[in-house]
């Protein structure tokens, strides 16, 4: 098949090989899991148990109705990783850098890990298609290559457009992550078999498995898995940072750019992760919801780096002594990869359904360095995949000029990281463009507030206008029927006089 | 300026950094460099490193005045670097006064009034050499034969400090015009420069940096070796040498051309003078020149014709400096209107459009 070109991208080292050759392991039964309630883009699920509750594997925990006005459909349920007893429900720390308490359910395993009443496996050949997408929704599916977009939620582009292909990404293009790589070449079959179902659900032709040609046992894993499906074959991409984009892995297939400001089903496409697919697979033909996942530990700081099958809401400390400890203090730990993932300090927060790896890194991998002033080498342009001016976005965002940043395409930042990577200054750009992009944000909900505020009084005023006059209308009736009766009175009086 | 523990993403770091990049900078002078203070001999050695060391120091002040942190910007190697280019745009034997005022001008006035490094419109080491040039065209354009290190004729080492400190030199006796200095004497006779002394034959020559001229333009082979060198490590690209190269061998061409007896040819201009250390480490200073690859490609272009222009008919022999500070001019506007195309968008900034396929909802 022909390949593109992409603008931009860097090559990082990858440091695959600390884990790539591990297989998935699984992990000795943690004391205690954590479940936040909002482990997806969209509206937090509720909690839907009681402290003091038994729960079995796979049972309902926490949702939010989806279709809602309020959340757009845009929602996903969680459910119980194993069964046990419910301990807890309180607001407790993140896993995300702030450390912000957010909503949790506490698990104690009772070690039985037993499942509960699940739903009918489903036959994809003789389901409806919306039998299909309500039990991926019902099953908690988000977009596992840490987008966490809820995936029922991205199928309904088949009711806006006549989507032409499937791309299936397969390119884990973060440095240290080996999670995708490590499924593909244990569980092709499996995958395909979840792409099979979206490929129905989609009714879209072909499909398109995008592979980074490093990585050549799951590319051979996958096409022998693909063999008798119709329409569905495997590609090798460059392996280039970040080719896991959808819209630059879109571009690379097809040599299209997805238009700025939309999603790939404006070009009739639609982009699901291999990790996704898996997870398709349990929920249709098994009845399974998502409570697991496979994680990459690694890191140069990690005594045993490898691939683990975690239960969501498992600790980061109780991976990490799964892994033997650390062999040295970390400088940095992070969750996700080197190039986008986010840091965090305290070892006690839980793997959630996007977490597809535990890095612990060492100063020498992180190579810390000392900020400095932009000498404008440019080196950040040739390393923008949007084709953007970093070091220009820097001064505007710096400088508090969002407008102007706006206008030279800070909302096409996909926040990737390789003009950072390549700042010889180490400007943390990524850090200014985050904030840039959280004040247009800010600017917009205030104009829409505003625009709202304004509204809501204009129409106060019609309605106390209105009232007034009602009011005014009332009382000349009743001041008219006053002198009405008053009249009618005299007249009666003068008669009874003159009688 | 700090190393606080870094709190967003990315987390990995390629090996570029300033100090590196000046580093390799140097390194790619060192051959040049090197020969020239060997061919010039021990005056050009002391003068060199007063550069260097006032370059320092006015650093260190101006960093102190600014009420910034002295240490890290001063290890960064930018005001070596800049000093160490200021020595190569001089005379070789040039006064020490001329070399102090020389890091003087360019820290200060070249680099801190505008707000320190990344901040300047104007490559320091240029400005100063200007600005010198025009104030003491004496001094500037005093160039002699050169005087290897240990030869006979070469000054020793308490002789040069009396010619770099005292003026203690006789400059009639060993003065000695650089090429393009000799065709502008022509010019100004109202000569034909084609019988002036085999100019061209002595190309060979010129490049192995055994003529009359300025530190700078003393090898113009280790210079491009030194470029090839930057190149190789991606320090500079290829774009802003190449089009000033390609102007000035384009333009050059036409001209000699057309009066061979008034306009040398081209080999001549690139090789002399200041012209390849100008291309390769002047022109391509970062600060200065515009970032984009098809904005570079102008500035070279602008800045090889700039000089064939100022070269052939301003009453300076040599036109790179004011030619690469002319350009420096421009490259706010070239950036400004150079923009790449972002992804998803048109030329013009609009969200491309998509290919909707039709009949939608099924």
């Amino acid at each position: 098949m022909k390949l593109f070109n992409v603008p931009g991208g860097v090559h990082p080292k990858d440091h695959k090989e600390l884990s790539a050759d591990r297989a998935i392991q699984a992990v000795p039964m943690p004391v205690e899991l954590s479940l936040p309630m909002h482990q997806h883009i969209g509206i937090a699920a509720k909690p839907m148990v009681q402290v003091g509750e038994l729960v079995t594997k796979g049972q309902l925990i926490g949702m939010c109705t989806r279709g809602a006005a309020s959340n757009n459909g845009i929602t996903a349920p969680v459910h119980a990783p194993t069964s046990g007893r419910i301990t807890n429900i309180a607001m407790q720390r993140s896993p995300h850098p702030s450390g912000l308490p957010e909503m949790m359910v506490t698990l104690e395993p009772d070690g039985a890990d037993a499942w509960g009443e699940l739903p009918a496996a489903l036959d994809p050949a003789s389901s409806s298609v919306s039998e299909l997408v309500e039990r991926i929704h019902r099953s908690g599916i988000v977009g596992m290559g840490g987008a966490m977009f809820p995936t029922a939620a991205k199928l309904d582009a088949r009711n806006n457009v006549d989507l032409l292909s499937l791309i299936i990404n397969g390119a884990e293009c973060e440095p240290y992550l080996t999670a995708d790589d490590r499924l593909m070449r244990e569980r092709a079959r499996n995958i395909v078999d979840g792409i099979s179902i979206l490929q129905r659900i989609l009714n879209v032709p072909n499909v398109i498995i995008a592979i980074e040609d490093r990585r050549v046992q799951a590319a051979d894993a996958m096409s022998d898995a693909t063999g008798a499906h119709k329409g569905m074959s495997v590609v090798l991409v460059p392996t280039l940072y970040p080719m896991g984009s959808e819209k630059h892995l879109i571009k690379v297939l097809t040599g299209e750019e997805v238009p700025s400001g939309a999603l790939p089903s404006a070009l009739g496409l639609v982009v699901n992760n291999v990790g996704t697919a898996y997870a398709i697979h349990e929920a249709v033909r098994y009845g399974q919801p998502l409570v697991s996942r496979i994680v990459t530990v690694s890191g140069g700081a990690i005594k045993h780096p490898g691939n683990y099958h975690v239960l969501l809401g498992t600790k980061v400390s109780h991976l990490v002594e799964t892994c033997g400890g650390f062999s040295q203090p970390p400088e940095q730990m992070l969750i996700g990869g080197p190039m986008m993932g986010l840091s965090f300090s305290d070892l006690e927060v839980p793997i959630t359904k996007g977490t597809n790896g535990i890095l612990a890194l060492t100063k020498s991998e992180v190579k810390p360095g000392t900020h400095r002033p932009c000498i404008r080498c440019g080196a950040c342009i040739p390393a923008c995949p949007s084709s953007l001016e970093p070091q220009d976005l820097f001064v505007l965002v710096r400088n508090e000029k969002i407008e102007p940043a706006l206008d030279a395409g800070l909302a096409d930042c996909i926040l990737c990281g390789a003009c950072s990577y390549v700042c010889p200054s180490h400007i943390p750009l990524v850090q200014f463009f985050n904030y840039g992009k959280g004040q247009a944000l800010e600017m917009r909900n205030e104009v829409m507030r505003a625009a709202r505020l304004k509204r809501l009084s204009d129409e106060r005023l019609v309605r106390s206008e209105e009232k007034a006059r009602q009011k005014k209308a009332k009382q000349d009736a009743r001041k008219k029927a006053i002198a009405d009766r008053k009249k009618a009175h005299e007249q009666k009086y003068e008669g009874e006089v003159k009688a | 300026m700090n190393r606080a523990k870094i709190i967003s993403a990315p987390f990995m770091h390629s090996i570029d950094s300033v100090p590196r990049t000046m580093l390799l900078v140097m390194l790619a002078l060192a051959p040049a460099t090197a020969f020239s203070l060997y061919q010039f001999g021990w005056p050009a050695i002391i003068l060199f490193f007063i550069i260097i060391g006032s370059s320092l120091l006015f650093e260190a002040l101006s960093l102190l005045l600014a009420r910034k942190p002295v240490t890290p910007f001063l290890l960064d190697g930018s005001a070596v670097l800049t000093g160490w280019l200021v020595a190569m745009a001089l005379p070789p034997w040039a006064p020490w006064w001329i070399g102090v005022l020389g890091g003087f001008i360019a820290i200060v006035f070249g680099k801190h009034i505008y707000g320190g490094l990344g901040q300047n419109i104007f490559n320091p080491a240029m400005v100063a050499r200007i600005a010198l040039l025009i104030s003491f065209p004496l001094e500037m354009t005093f160039f002699m034969q050169p005087q290897p290190l240990f030869a006979e004729q070469s000054p020793n080492f308490s002789q040069a400090l009396d010619i770099i400190f005292m003026g203690g030199i006789d400059i009639d006796a060993l003065t000695s015009a650089s090429i393009l200095t000799q065709i502008k004497i022509l010019h100004f006779d109202g000569q034909s420069i084609g019988g002036a002394n085999g100019l061209v034959s002595d190309l060979p020559t010129a490049m192995l940096g055994v003529l009359p001229g300025g530190m700078g333009e003393a090898s113009a082979l280790l210079l491009v070796l030194g470029g090839v060198f930057l190149l190789a490590v991606r320090i500079i690209s290829w774009h802003t040498p190449f089009a000033m190269f390609a102007s000035m061998a384009l333009i050059a061409s036409i001209a000699h051309f057309f009066n061979p007896a008034y306009h040398p040819g081209m080999l001549t201009h690139l090789f002399s003078g200041g012209f390849v250390l100008g291309a390769f480490f002047i022109a391509t200073d970062y600060v200065t020149q515009p970032v984009s690859n098809t904005g570079r490609l102008i500035f070279g272009a602008g800045v090889g014709a700039l000089t064939f222009f100022i070269r052939a008919y301003s009453i300076f022999p040599e036109g790179v400096g004011f030619a690469i500070l002319l350009m420096n001019a421009m490259t706010p506007f070239i950036d400004h209107y150079i923009k790449p195309r972002i992804f998803g968008r048109s030329k013009s900034g609009e969200p491309l459009t998509g290919q909707l396929p039709q009949g939608g909802g099924k």
